[in-house]
């Protein structure tokens, strides 16, 4: 409820600039152990969250090593994956997140595609 | 140790070990098994049952070798899967709950996945391999690791993933089933063989003339034997079952007890005492020769002695059948009503061959006749070629003589010339083959019997007229005269012909008998005769002895009285009559 409130908000205000009014995320990031990739991919998705989502966001970094089981009951198959969970809907990221680009607008963080999808979504 | 041992066998020049599969005779077209420890790739189109047989291999090694075995599903959630196989017999659930099978669908959604950068699939080897090391597992399925190509948008990492995946479950020495979808020239789509290349299997579902038959055929197994045919296989309610004819075992133990044909006579032909129980009996002939008659006495005999009986008609219905059987007195119903004999009556194109071969086994195993009879065996071309029926039935016969069934198989022949070589495929399994012929001669057609072959005894050479009446079938010695065989109304001609000659005989014989009487008679009163003068004779003989004795008896009295008259000189005389009679010898 207090989402969808915001996201009303947010359109009428029509400029995504107030980062309080936007809901918060949570993110996870299955790595494996301290590979290069692992490595690479958390010190990305720390450095687009400060950059995009200061404040709003909580990143968990899982080691698929340490904890196998999750593995199965995430469905993951590749490393690194980061998985959005909320806002929905459910989103997978797999790669080093290098593609600052692709992680952006997968997570609706660019800001004209961002209004655009929003437009969308309340049609 | 246990490594330390696994790498000596790896370096050793030692034959490929190989893991049973379990699955009936896929063990004996490759020698043995899949390679252990090893990648082995299965492919075949949609629908062809690939699914299936890895699963059957997981579940016989949980169940029959107590190897534990990971499935893991691209395509099937665990739920789907366990639901579709459970037709099978399988039990996924209990065998997961044991810690014998482990089931991981993974899924992937290629809407929900953004690529972002470099990555490869530790994840699925992390599962995998948490999978393996949590129940122990030996083996291993991936299916259908293809549609990772689907949903993985970056073919290069892929491939170099997969090639990594497939060294990864070698060296954790788990023999592993991958499989994949046909290609349309290669044997499958994404060309896994490039990297599975140690043993390579086959599927294919055909349809030809209408009917589907499954095939499987090992395309490539390094380092080892293994049948290259195509074997046809089904999936039944108990897995899939190949059907290798190269592994018939003739193993069986042929029985020495015997059991009736339904026909003494032709018992009498086959060395007194019937068929061998156990053996095959194939009776061919040409239309309206009397096999199913021939049939429906066996089954009447075997009923009758307390036995089973399963009678597969293809030809007739059961009421029909039935009623034709009583016109030849034999009478089946009660057989029925007591639970001794079942009928299972269809038209053999109505399903496929394996499929009929499917419920003939399945009756079998369920109800365990002693005894089973197709009629005719024949009609099961028209649901496959001729070398398929042939197949079938050498593996069915096989089956049947492993447990001791007594089976009986009609064989309809197109004509009465071809009759004994139109079965070369089929009578090789047969132990016995009674040929019927129809024999037509002074405008009438009669039935003719004889044993063309009866392994293991000693059977008649003759031919017999088989004459079906209200009273049954009866084997009729024929007549032969002129070098023709006489049969029907000639044979009976002749039958009369030589009674009355018979009468006349006997006849004559009689009174030759009586004129031999009155002779003896004869010779009789005159031995009678002499013996009554001879009797006479000797009387006389004995009298004039016994007056000659009298007479002599009187004369010595007369003398010793004249001496006793005489006094004293009664030695005297005596002395001088003796003393002349010795002057008068000398």
């Amino acid at each position: 409820m207090k989402n969808s409130a915001s996201r009303d908000g947010v359109h009428e205000s029509s400029e995504a600039a107030d980062a309080s009014e936007r809901e918060s995320y949570v993110l996870r990031l299955y790595v494996t152990g301290t590979t290069a990739k692992s490595v690479r991919a958390i010190a990305n998705i720390k450095k687009i969250c400060e950059e995009h989502l200061h404040g709003r966001y909580t990143l968990e970094v899982i080691d698929i090593y340490q904890r196998p089981v999750l593995a199965k009951t995430e469905q993951i198959l590749a490393a690194p994956t980061l998985v959005k969970l909320l806002p929905g809907p459910l989103r997978q990221f797999i790669g080093d997140l290098a593609d600052t680009e692709r992680v952006l607008l997968g997570l609706d963080l660019r800001p004209d595609r961002e209004h655009n999808n929003r437009l969308g979504e309340q049609k | 140790m246990k490594t330390k041992q696994k790498t000596k066998n790896q370096s050793a020049p030692e034959p490929l070990e190989k893991t049973a599969t379990g699955i009936a005779g896929l063990d004996e077209i490759t020698g043995g098994g899949l390679p252990k420890g090893r990648p082995t790739l299965i492919c075949g189109t949609a629908g062809c049952g690939k699914t299936v047989l890895s699963m059957e291999f997981l579940v016989r090694g949980a169940t029959e070798y107590n190897e534990p075995g990971v499935f893991m599903a691209f395509e099937e959630t665990e739920g789907e899967l366990a639901k579709n196989v459970a037709s099978l017999g399988f039990d996924l659930e209990r065998l997961a709950s044991r810690k014998k099978l482990l089931l991981d669908f993974v899924r992937i959604e290629r809407s929900e996945i953004e690529e972002t950068g470099e990555y490869d699939l530790e994840g699925l080897f992390v599962r995998l391999s948490h999978a393996i090391d949590s129940i122990g597992a030996k083996r291993v399925v991936l299916d259908t690791i293809e549609v990772l190509f689907a949903s993985l948008p970056n073919e290069a990492i892929l491939r170099a993933e997969l090639r990594r995946l497939f060294r990864w479950l070698k060296d954790k020495g788990v023999t592993a089933i991958i499989t994949a979808e046909r290609g349309r020239e290669s044997f499958t789509r994404h060309g896994l063989e490039e990297y599975v290349a140690d043993c390579v299997i086959l599927l294919d579902h055909r349809v030809n003339e209408q009917i589907s038959t499954r095939r499987l055929r090992v395309v490539k197994y390094r380092g080892s034997w293994h049948g290259t045919n195509e074997y046809p296989f089904l999936i039944s309610d108990e897995g899939i079952s190949v059907m290798p004819v190269t592994s018939m075992g003739l193993n069986h133990t042929a029985s020495e007890q015997r059991v009736s044909s339904g026909v003494p006579q032709l018992d009498a032909m086959l060395g007194g005492k019937g068929y061998y129980r156990g053996s095959s009996v194939l009776t061919s002939g040409s239309a309206g020769t009397g096999k199913t008659s021939l049939a429906a006495a066996f089954v009447a005999a075997a009923a009758a002695r307390g036995e089973r009986c399963l009678y597969f008609a293809f030809e007739e219905s059961v009421s029909q059948f039935m009623r034709n059987m009583r016109s030849i007195g034999l009478d089946l119903e009660p057989f029925v009503k007591s639970g001794l004999l079942q009928f299972h009556a269809s038209r053999p194109n109505l399903f496929g061959l394996e499929m009929h071969l499917l419920t003939i086994q399945d009756l079998i195993r369920k109800w365990k006749p002693r005894n089973v009879v197709i009629d005719p065996v024949t009609n099961l071309i028209n649901a496959g070629t001729a070398t398929e029926v042939t197949l079938m039935l050498t593996r069915l016969i096989d089956q049947l003589k492993r447990q001791q069934i007594t089976s009986l198989f009609t064989s309809l022949t197109a004509g009465d010339h071809g009759a004994e070589q139109s079965e070369v495929g089929m009578s090789s399994l047969m132990d016995t083959w009674l040929l019927l012929r129809n024999l037509e001669s002074n405008g009438e057609r009669n039935r003719a019997l004889y044993v063309l072959k009866s392994r293991g005894m000693a059977h008649s050479n003759q031919i017999r007229e088989f004459v079906l009446s209200s009273k049954g079938i009866q084997l009729v010695d024929v007549h032969i005269g002129d070098g023709k065989v006489l049969t029907g109304s000639a044979r009976l001609a002749q039958e009369a012909r030589t009674q009355s000659e018979a009468a006349l005989q006997q006849q004559q014989r009689r009174r030759r008998q009586h004129e031999l009487e009155l002779e003896r008679t004869a010779v009789e009163a005159q031995i009678a005769t002499l013996q009554a003068g001879l009797a006479a004779k000797t009387e006389q003989c004995k009298l004039e002895l016994d007056e000659e004795a009298m007479r002599y008896q009187s004369s010595a009295a007369r003398e010793s009285e004249i001496a006793r008259n005489r006094m004293a000189q009664v030695k005297r005389v005596s002395d001088g009559r003796q003393k002349q009679r010795n002057n008068g010898s000398q």
